[in-house]
């Protein structure tokens, strides 16, 4: 099992097996490179962890573990400092970590197995029962990987992807594995008397109370200082860090705090696109001439974006709708390329402090909704996502009508991000008629209605926004297609000051009118931000990260596609022989992106969702057993 | 169903619907019903001023005329009318 997962550990990796609980880790040594080794063990190995991720704060933690409880460590690594604070402070430990993991404890004595992942979910962490066994891994490739489990896409998760963009833990897109949701511990009991019984238990959740007793001023001062205070303690690491930068607010705010709050010699890493709509080489010129790092760029093009896409399929284990993981795996290969294993970015940032149009469109919906018959709110639609050419292009009758508020949608708790799902859910028309019937009792959004938090319906409009954003997309496709896969498929780990246990905290509670300021998004982070980049990145219009879509895989000026295996997976007899998509469909949408008229989000969504299905289906359905692409089988 | 009918829902089913199966003569919004998304009215008329040889106006770009398939009928109509 753990050789599936060689790239998220190349440089050691270890077993440890006894009675009734085997562990098993592939090791990507970033702090204490000689002592850090796992599985690790202390007293006498009545406790054995195997960990992903880092503890950022286990100075402090191990710390008061040495000097208030007597604790002993061995090593210098934040690993032991885990198994010491489960010793102390047993399943509340998790409480006290401030970092991004995924781990599993064995407690021999107690014989119990104790799992728990990040608030947020930046490690991931996939498990299932086979045959009595609680298998689990940080990939479902290595559950697969045990004898005997079998593979098979689970169709109601699949309705997730072309609902939300991506299934929401606990529900993955295969049948019979689960997903540990963020912020959640799961317990397994292995003693006789409970004879395996798994719990799961949430440890922690966003909290959207408003906390109004400051002004602008103090909580701008509050946001610096917690933010050089996320990025210091995300610079601890025994190898170098790098940065990336986008050319956008977030990333390059990071850069800014790590070279005028540090000390760190900072060097910089960039993707930028041949296509200027999507090109921001620009802006990423000025942050680095301004911070003066050192800086590698590398250019996805088209054509490398369809290359490398089978590869993300292998990685990202799920279908997408976007291509955009492809470019972040071919900028993490820069990164290794260059000697790094550690970057900083600034994801978590639009979520945690209101910089997503979905946000400023549901503030302008809600708005004109309250006055339907308003001439003039429905204008303010034109201020949305500027950077959509054929949006813009639209006339204004069919801009409103685009966004029209249906009297129903207003009392919907997924008010703001209805849009997007219905627009999403259109991808269901390419659907095979089999799989359609099996769906047409499935609604992703009734039984995401039954997940929510009891205090939700009492949180201010823009905070539901926030709490869908934070806890679907973010966990479910940013910090993992776009995250976690495309970084450690080259052996890369991403860390996020954004995404600081202290700073979410304190972001939830801020009021709204701090983070969208009118329509001005992310309004506190900018104030805070003066001095640290570059005035034109402050001022610009926000422009989400994005890459092209089906132009990467058919030239829509010679019509032919890009790469062999195109054909091959959307072959009306491979579409069939998937048995998910309808091949008439299919091959329809095909000849439109060939004839160059796909220029819409919905076909290239569709595009997108059906290719990365066959892909899936293929590497993990049809040649699992082959194992890694042949392509990857050389990581250094 | 007309000549106009047919060239418009054939370009609907080719173009729009991509093998979906929709009531088009049945569904009284397009947009409602997800036919038409923020491109496929751009694309909708191009394909009547290509076919028909005449040239929609930004005031004329209104769900009253491009929204069912009777509406369009109608609209190409009075074009065609001059």
């Amino acid at each position: 099992m753990i050789g599936t997962l060689r790239h998220r550990g190349p440089d050691a990796r270890g077993v440890h097996v006894d009675r009734a609980c085997g562990l098993a880790h592939a090791r990507l040594s970033i702090l204490d490179l000689t002592g850090g080794g796992q599985p690790m063990a202390i007293d006498g190995g009545d406790l054995v962890i195997t960990f992903n991720g880092e503890i950022f704060n286990y100075i402090e933690l191990r710390s008061e573990l040495e000097t208030k409880h007597g604790r002993r460590f061995v090593t210098r690594s934040d690993t032991e400092t885990i198994l010491h604070a489960y010793a102390v402070w047993g399943d509340r430990c998790v409480e006290r970590m401030n970092g991004q993991w995924a781990f599993a404890l064995w407690d021999r004595k107690r014989e119990r197995l104790f799992c728990a992942r990040d608030r947020i979910g930046v490690r991931p962490f996939f498990w299932a029962i086979h045959e009595g066994r609680f298998l689990f891994g940080s990939e479902v490739k290595a559950i697969f990987a045990h004898p005997g489990v079998r593979r098979a896409l689970d169709l109601h998760g699949l309705h997730e992807v072309l609902t939300f963009w991506c299934a929401a833990a606990p529900r993955t897109v295969w049948q019979g594995v689960s997903e540990l949701p963020p912020g959640c511990t799961l317990v397994v009991d292995a003693s006789p008397r409970a004879g395996g019984r798994v719990e799961v238990k949430r440890y922690w959740q966003l909290d959207y109370t408003i906390d109004d007793s400051k002004d602008e001023a103090e909580r701008t001062e509050e946001l610096l200082a917690l933010l050089v205070d996320a990025a210091r303690i995300r610079l601890r690491a025994d190898v170098p860090v790098g940065a990336y930068v986008s050319g956008g607010l977030d990333s390059s705010v990071i850069a800014g705090v790590v070279k005028r709050h540090t000390q760190t010699p900072l060097h910089t890493f960039s993707v930028t696109f041949e296509d200027p709509d999507y090109d921001e080489s620009g802006f990423q010129r000025e942050v680095v001439e301004l911070l003066g790092t050192q800086h590698e760029t590398v250019s996805a093009s088209h054509e490398l974006i369809g290359r490398v896409f089978p590869e993300m399929a292998w990685f990202m284990e799920t279908p997408v709708v976007r291509t955009a993981p492809a470019p972040l795996y071919v900028l993490a290969g820069l990164v290794r390329q260059n000697g790094f294993k550690v970057v900083l970015t600034g994801e978590g940032s639009d979520e945690m402090l209101g910089g997503y149009d979905i946000f400023k469109e549901a503030k302008i919906r809600r708005f004109w909704g309250r006055q339907p018959s308003s001439e003039m709110r429905p204008k303010l639609l034109r201020r949305l996502y500027p950077y959509l050419k054929n949006l813009q292009a639209q006339p204004d009758a069919y801009l409103k009508a685009f966004f029209h508020v249906r009297p129903a949608d207003l009392d919907s708790p997924f008010f703001s991000h209805l849009p997007r799902w219905r627009l999403t859910q259109q991808i269901k028309g390419f659907l095979s008629q089999d799989v359609k019937a099996a769906l047409a009792r499935h609604d992703p959004l009734e039984e995401l209605r039954g997940r929510l938090p009891r205090e939700y319906t009492s949180w201010h409009p823009f905070a539901q926004a926030q709490y869908l954003e934070s806890t679907i997309l973010l966990p479910g496709y940013i910090l993992s297609s776009q995250g976690d896969r495309p970084a450690m498929g080259h052996s890369i780990e991403g860390r996020f000051p954004f995404l600081d246990a202290r700073l979410m905290d304190w972001a939830a509670k801020l009021p709204p009118r701090l983070k969208m300021s009118g329509l001005d998004e992310k309004h506190i982070l900018k104030r805070a931000a003066r001095g640290l980049v570059p005035p034109r990145v402050l001022e610009r219009p926000k422009q989400p990260y994005r890459a092209p879509d089906a132009a990467s895989f058919i030239d829509p000026v010679t019509r032919r596609s890009r790469h062999a295996y195109v054909d091959e997976l959307l072959s009306p007899e491979r579409v069939a022989r998937g048995g998910i998509f309808d091949p008439g469909a299919v091959q329809k949408l095909v000849e439109k992106v060939r004839s160059g008229t796909a220029v819409g989000v919905k076909d290239n969504m569709a595009f997108v969702s059906v290719l990365s299905t066959q892909l899936v289906i293929d590497r993990f359905l049809e040649r699992f057993e082959s194992g890694l692409p042949a392509s990857l089988q050389a990581i250094p | 169903m007309s000549d106009i009918a047919q060239k418009i829902s054939d370009f609907i089913v080719d173009n729009l619907l991509l093998g979906r199966t929709v009531d088009i003569v049945g569904t009284s919004s397009f947009l409602e019903a997800g036919i038409i998304d923020s491109t496929g009215v751009l694309e909708l008329v191009q394909f009547l001023e290509e076919t028909w040889s005449f040239s929609v106006k930004d005031e004329e770009m209104v769900p009253e005329n491009l929204d069912s398939l009777a509406r369009l009928v109608a609209f190409v109509n009075k074009k065609l009318a001059g």
